[in-house]
């Protein structure tokens, strides 16, 4: 074997840079739980003092806009995780956001009638959402594990469409198209220095964060290895001992869980539960926005949250300048917004194959190889 | 030379095969092969193009189930599953390369040892120090086994980025992980130039007798110097059959084996 291990050496020579590889990150910030909390609780002060930032413009629409980006953000993570990591292509996740939609909406009103309004209902709410996104994603999950490819996405294309038609068929739990309305609980009692909407940021701040901190935790163990494999090459990952179909039930399940408790959040935010928020189309928006983001990317997931609320926004603002009709104005609402995520998508594929995060990347790389090469 | 029709001992150890049959259709791709790999030895399948050997490892494995015939592990019956195949102690490296091109080299080591691996999920999704621990410990395993191949240098680099021979030895790497009693390899050599044939023959050979575990190889290839320098006694698969079976000295003088490559020289039909 020496013979071969010189050989072996003298053709290498050239990898020298890499041959670092089995040395591991020191100190406590080597180990992943601190480095990850440490990143949680620097995103936590951060946005804490974004919202009382935003709270001091005296626009509680800001505020409001923060919350709902914490409640997309819970959703493309899952998605991002489970499409870009796992390689499970989904079209059901609007339909999983409205499960935990729901299944908050009926906890809230449930706790309600019996006279609870207290802050902790919302949380209780939240919970039952995720529970109820979880055993739906389970069963989704059990299917989808036999599918691949077009099959998987005709299937929960099907999920998308059905699961908002069952919310209109049984409209005497979910009060059909015009949905669940409640008042969501806050802790009211000192309004002065907590406005609701700094509420219900403060509320999205802590879901998303728990999110974002339990799937990178998840992606840097033995299972995010897993997931990759079986998403990369499903005979080498069943030769290297990975049962397939547990895997990717698990992370159906996972990102299920994720997207129920956004919709729970979007629920908790909006106040409400109605099935034309949840339609096939916020699956496809989901989707566009964790490819522009960046497939696969956590940090990628965080620019698709930002896009599903600024460019909406946007198209209103637009429509709004034009001086419509209202009824042609309400048309171009709705299909406008759609229309320019389209358009961005198709920028940035262009632009950048790897989303904006694989961008940022990119230029940061640049950056520091500058910034190295100007210090030697 | 004639396949054992009796009942393997099980002090005998070691896989092996009864009978076994497959049926694509109406075509027989094997039929009534019997053959056995003891611990220890290096045990090679030829045959001609379409002979079926791909197919006997698919049965091995799991891939494929046979239509008749039965397998046992050391003695015991076994009913393989792809996914289970490296906790029965059984490794296999694909035809081509078979890596996982998104994950770095390290980490494709590290998915081979899955099998050993124990975090559970909450402890994943917590990052408990276990998990840390035990990723530790695998990351140092597979950086043994990456150097003991001469391939550490690479760990950090995605498989698509290097050459093939070195993305071969990577792929024998991730099989070692999986601390197999039998590794199963096919066409290792596909592809290789001399010199690395040369070092992949020093390799096989010194499979059995590493750490301690006298594993088996099972070694379907076409390059026919290396097959006959390493196999202590080889199989010889003709239309789905088992024509011939020896020391590689037997199988070369063998008439029907001569035949069965149509009657060419059989270093020629190797190329
Ligand atoms: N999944 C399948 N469905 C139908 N026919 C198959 C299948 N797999 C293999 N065959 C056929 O079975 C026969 C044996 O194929 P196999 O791949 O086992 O041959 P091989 O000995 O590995 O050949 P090679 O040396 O070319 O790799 C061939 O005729 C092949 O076409
Ligand atoms: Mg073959």
């Amino acid at each position: 074997m020496t013979a071969t291990e010189e050989v072996e050496n003298t053709r290498t020579q050239g990898a020298t840079t890499l041959a670092r590889a089995s040395t591991v990150r020191g100190g406590a910030f080597g180990r992943t739980l601190v480095r990850h909390a440490v990143y949680a609780l620097v995103a936590i002060v951060v946005l804490i003092v974004l919202t009382s930032a935003l709270a001091g413009t005296g626009n509680t629409f800001l505020n409001y806009q923060l919350a709902m980006v914490c409640a997309y953000l819970c959703a493309t993570a899952g998605l991002t995780f489970l499409t870009g990591i796992n390689g499970q292509l989904s079209l059901g996740h609007g339909a999983l956001m409205a499960t935990g939609a729901y299944g908050a909406a009926l906890t809230i009103r449930a706790l309600a009638d019996r006279g609870i309004e207290a802050v902790w209902a919302v949380f209780v709410a939240l919970l039952v959402g995720v529970l109820a996104a979880l055993v739906v994603g389970a069963v989704i999950g059990a299917a989808a594990a036999r599918l691949r490819g077009p099959y998987l996405a005709g299937v929960t294309t099907v999920i998308a469409i059905v699961v908002p038609a069952i919310t209109t068929t049984f409209d005497g739990i979910f009060k059909g198209d015009q949905g669940l309305s409640f008042v969501t609980p806050s802790p009211g009692a000192v309004p002065a220095l907590l406005s609701n909407e700094e509420w219900q940021a403060y509320l999205g701040i802590g879901c998303a964060v728990l999110v974002m901190f339990l799937l990178a935790n998840l992606i840097s163990s033995r299972f995010g290895r897993q997931f990759r494999a079986v998403a990369n090459d499903e005979v080498a990952a069943k030769l290297s001992g990975i049962n397939i179909a547990r895997t990717q039930v698990l992370a159906f399940v996972v990102s299920a869980g994720c997207a129920g408790l956004g919709g729970a959040l979007m629920a908790a935010i909006t106040q409400q539960a109605a099935p034309g928020a949840y339609s096939l189309t916020l699956s496809l928006y989901l989707l566009m926005a964790i490819v522009i983001g960046g497939l696969g990317s956590l940090a990628g997931a965080v620019w698709g949250a930002l896009l599903l609320v600024a460019l909406p926004d946007l198209s209103t603002r637009i429509t709004d300048s034009l001086e419509l009709s209202p009824d042609l104005a309400q048309k171009l609402d709705g299909n406008l917004a759609l229309a320019i995520f389209g358009l961005f998508l198709i920028i940035v594929m262009i632009v950048a194959p790897g989303g904006i995060q694989g961008l940022v990347r990119r230029l940061s790389g640049r950056l520091s190889a500058r910034r190295r090469s100007a210090g030697s | 030379m004639s396949p054992p029709t009796g009942d393997p001992s099980a002090a005998d150890g070691g896989l092996s095969l009864r009978d076994i049959g497959v049926r694509f259709g109406g075509l027989v791709a094997l039929e009534g092969v019997s053959l056995q790999v003891r611990p220890g030895r290096v045990v090679g399948v030829i045959g001609p193009n379409g002979a079926g050997k791909t197919t006997l490892f698919n049965v091995v494995c799991g891939f494929v189930k046979p239509s008749t015939g039965s397998m046992t592990v050391d003695g015991r019956p076994f009913q393989p599953r792809p996914h289970r195949l490296n906790a029965d102690g059984i490794a296999r490296t694909l035809q081509g390369v078979g890596l996982f091109d998104h994950l770095t080299v390290v980490e494709n080591v590290m998915a081979g040892a899955t099998n050993e691996a124990r975090t559970g999920f909450f402890a994943g999704l917590l990052a408990l120090p276990g998990s840390d621990r035990e990723e530790r410990r695998l990351r140092e395993f597979a950086m043994e086994l990456l150097a003991e191949l001469g391939v550490a240098a690479y760990a950090r680099a995605y498989p698509q980025t290097l050459p093939y021979a070195v993305r071969k030895r990577i792929a024998v790497a991730r099989a070692l992980a999986a601390r197999p009693r039998l590794m199963l390899l096919d066409e290792p050599a596909g592809g290789l130039g001399h010199d690395d044939i040369q070092e992949l023959g020093a390799l096989i050979r010194g499979l059995p007798a590493r750490g301690g575990l006298n594993c088996a190889v099972m070694l379907v290839e076409h390059h026919m110097d290396l097959v006959m320098s390493v196999c202590d006694e080889i199989n010889v698969l003709d239309f789905g059959r088992l024509i011939a079976h020896g020391t590689p000295a037997e199988v070369k003088a063998n008439p029907k084996v001569l035949e069965a490559y149509l009657g060419a020289d059989v270093e020629e039909a190797a190329a």
